[in-house]
């Protein structure tokens, strides 16, 4: 990845993750919704040795941008070859079971603007034969539980469609990989009381740059989840229904 | 995982503390907790109070973390409070810059180096940290902020720069960095046989190399009452680039559990001073283990078991009392039976920091290391600072738990100009303490 796209570059795992590309000398297009914050990420990668950054402030909720978002960024650094997807947000269980309207919300921005993202950025890539598209999925769209089944719906429709993109995009050299990082010590996560499984976004974007450079195409951060998601995959419904998760 | 955060001494323990993480230097400040107050707060590397509020809240700076801009051509960083001194060597070292002053930790934010004006091994010749920022900005609770510099508002710089955050948030800052060659120190160690020997070797060193310290051997009595180890150096130039040199340090070691009591006494102090009085490192060295020697063990404040440990750190004026302050000191924790682990003898130059509160002034500063043993501990120290304060010295508050509101106002005469600048909703244990309120 030498030109890169990153859509919710304000968030933890962006941040980090573009610390590192920065590092490699890569070139960045950040997108994010807040001016100022997407402004100190762009000097820290500056700093840090991004060999060009341009940044847009944008909401990606508004779907209808996407196509021309896509087509500016490649025009910005004269073209594209790695997208990294990381804007989501965790949305409230039980507000979403209250209103379809929350529920909505989380849909909208995990999994529809994640697709809507990913159609103009698959087609292109699968026609210059060449890019990577990096997408945060999560643990929690392994299997859906009463805590947090309408994040988990998110995540799980999104990792489906990753299998589908990846499946057709195989034959043109074009990489897909799903990130599916566990509890992360995040903004977002700040509510959250933390325990000895929570990771720290540094790690996680180790981990995911890691992956990247091994060709993997999907990975569990920290890796130790992997093993955790078997076992809870492989629950019968039956039990997993009367279990308090 | 959550660790349960401590200062560096782990002592006093502080229960009832909120936080709050900043991670954007755009935004406002929390609300202070009902009855309580805010505190900045950088790595927790302060031994004392001066980076806890009990019963208020902390803001954490770990995320404010952005570097805003480097010049590799004239060394002028400017980076978010949170960065910390490791994050700027990592960046800085390969582009051939270095640190003006850097205390003995790298594991310090920038806010943390601004708030306690730290200080280096070489105070001599550059002053503290104070000394080489150029701005920065500072966000008080109601919401304005300032451009302080030495020539924008002045008093907020004066205010801010050793005012252990109480004068609001110090959400970025400029500084100047040096130009250094290569990653190495050409470093010679110099034994001395007692506090007379030091100070004898003091005046050539201080003229021939910007990096002095000492290590004194805690528990030697009688006519070797001080002795101990000289460490100098200097940047190495860059001819010497092809010499052989120390390699880079080794991986980082983990102190995993808290050490048992008994596990620091009089003979494992011993030990550990027959070996230190043994290495002698001479040559090239990389900067790591001449600046951070400590940095290599990762949580070693530890090996001080559960009650933690006091740090006592105070500077005498460079006279007679000042020198008599020195031995006396020595003297009383080698006869103490509670043996400093770790004994530093620095100098300070003349240079005045632009912070009021700034502690380093012409002299001489020593630090002890103590575990904390209770009553008798504190009773030790408390005669420390009292020898402090007779020969008209100061004790650091970085490394303080336990100086009186009386000793404080005669160690810092400029406390009370400083104190109208302290930030309404912003507090610590630390000045509760030193100001008679708990
Ligand atoms: C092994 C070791 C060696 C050391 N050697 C030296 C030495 O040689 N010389 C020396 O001078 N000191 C030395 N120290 C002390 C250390 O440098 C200081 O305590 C330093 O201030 C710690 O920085 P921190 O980021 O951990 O800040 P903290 O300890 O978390 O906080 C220190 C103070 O800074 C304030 N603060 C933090 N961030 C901000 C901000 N953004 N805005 C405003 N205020 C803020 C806090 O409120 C607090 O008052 C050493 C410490 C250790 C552990």
């Amino acid at each position: 990845m030498k030109k890169v796209l990153v859509l919710g570059a304000t968030s933890a795992i962006a941040q980090a993750t573009v610390r590192l590309l920065s590092a490699r000398g890569v070139a960045l297009y950040l997108v994010g919704r807040h001016a100022e914050r997407l402004e100190a990420v762009a000097r820290d990668a500056r700093t840090r040795g991004a060999s060009r950054v341009e940044t847009e402030v944008l909401d990606l909720d508004d779907l209808s941008q996407h196509e021309a978002l896509v087509a500016r960024a490649e025009a910005a650094l004269a073209g594209l070859d790695g997208a990294l997807l990381a804007h989501g947000i965790l949305g409230d269980q039980a507000q979403a079971q209250g209103s379809y309207a929350e529920t909505e919300k989380v849909l909208r921005t995990n999994f529809l603007s994640a697709v809507s993202l990913l159609t103009p950025l698959a087609n292109r890539f699968e026609s210059q034969r060449t890019g990577t598209l990096v997408v945060i999925s999560s643990v929690a769209g392994d299997r859906g539980r009463q805590s947090n089944y309408v994040y988990g719906a998110s995540k799980g429709a999104l990792t489906v469609f990753l299998q589908g993109l990846r499946n057709r995009l195989a034959p043109a050299g074009v990489a897909v990989v799903t990130v599916k990082p566990g509890f992360v010590d995040t903004p977002m996560t700040a509510a959250v009381k933390k325990n000895p499984l929570f990771a720290s976004p540094e790690a996680v974007a180790r981990g995911l740059l890691r992956a990247v450079d091994a060709g993997r195409d999907e990975v569990y951060l920290p890796d130790f989840w992997r093993p955790i998601m078997f076992l809870i995959r492989g629950i019968p419904e039956r039990v997993f229904k009367r279990l308090k998760l | 995982m959550k660790r349960e955060r401590t200062s560096w001494g782990r002592h006093p323990r502080v229960t009832a503390e909120r936080e709050h993480p900043v991670s954007w230097a755009s935004e406002a400040l929390p609300e202070p907790p009902p009855g309580g107050s805010l505190l900045p707060h950088g790595l927790g590397r302060s031994y004392g109070d001066a980076c806890r509020n009990e019963g208020g809240a902390l803001l954490t700076t770990e995320r404010l973390d952005h570097f805003l801009g480097f010049d590799p051509a004239t060394g002028v960083l400017r980076c978010e409070s949170g960065v910390t001194l490791d994050a700027i060597l990592r960046l800085v070292v390969p582009q051939g810059w270095f640190l003006p002053v850097t205390p003995g930790t790298k594991f310090v934010t920038v806010g943390g180096a601004i708030a306690n004006d730290v200080h280096g091994k070489n105070h001599v010749r550059e002053g503290t940290f104070g000394r080489h920022l150029r701005r920065f900005e500072l966000l008080r609770s109601d919401g304005s902020r300032r451009e302080c510099s030495p020539t924008q508002n002045a008093d907020w710089f004066g205010a801010t720069i050793g005012g252990l955050g109480l004068t609001g948030l110090v959400t970025w800052a400029e500084l100047q960095l040096r130009r250094v060659s290569t990653p190495y120190i050409l470093q010679e160690t110099v034994p001395f046989e007692n506090l007379e020997g030091f100070l004898a070797l003091l005046e050539a060193s201080e003229r021939d190399f910007e990096f002095n310290v000492a290590w004194v051997d805690s528990l030697a009595r009688g006519r070797h009452l001080g002795r101990g180890l000289f460490y100098r150096g200097d940047h190495a130039p860059p001819q010497l680039d092809a010499v052989p040199r120390t390699r880079a340090p080794a991986p980082r070691l983990q102190i995993p559990f808290d050490f048992p009591q008994f596990a620091l006494n009089r003979v494992s102090v011993a030990a550990f001073n027959a070996l230190q009085y043994r290495l002698r490192p001479q040559g090239l060295v990389h900067y790591e283990p001449f600046f951070y020697p400590l940095d290599a063990v990762h949580g070693w404040n530890r090996i001080y078991g559960r009650q933690g440990f006091l740090q006592f750190q105070c500077g005498v004026p460079m006279t007679l009392a000042g020198t008599d302050a020195l031995r006396e000191v020595l003297d009383r924790s080698a006869h103490s039976g509670m043996p400093s682990f770790l004994t530093v003898l620095k100098v300070y130059g003349a240079l005045p920091s632009p912070g009021w509160m700034s502690f380093p002034q012409r002299g001489f500063s020593l630090a002890l290391d103590f575990a904390h043993r209770g009553e008798r501990t504190l009773r030790l120290v408390d005669e420390l600072d009292a020898l402090t304060r007779r020969a008209g010295g100061r004790v650091y508050p970085a490394k303080d738990s336990r100086m009186s509101p009386e000793s404080f106002r005669a160690y810092y005469p400029e406390h009370e100009r400083f104190r109208g600048y302290v930030d309404p909703a912003f507090s610590s244990s630390f000045w509760r303490r030193v100001n008679g309120a708990r």
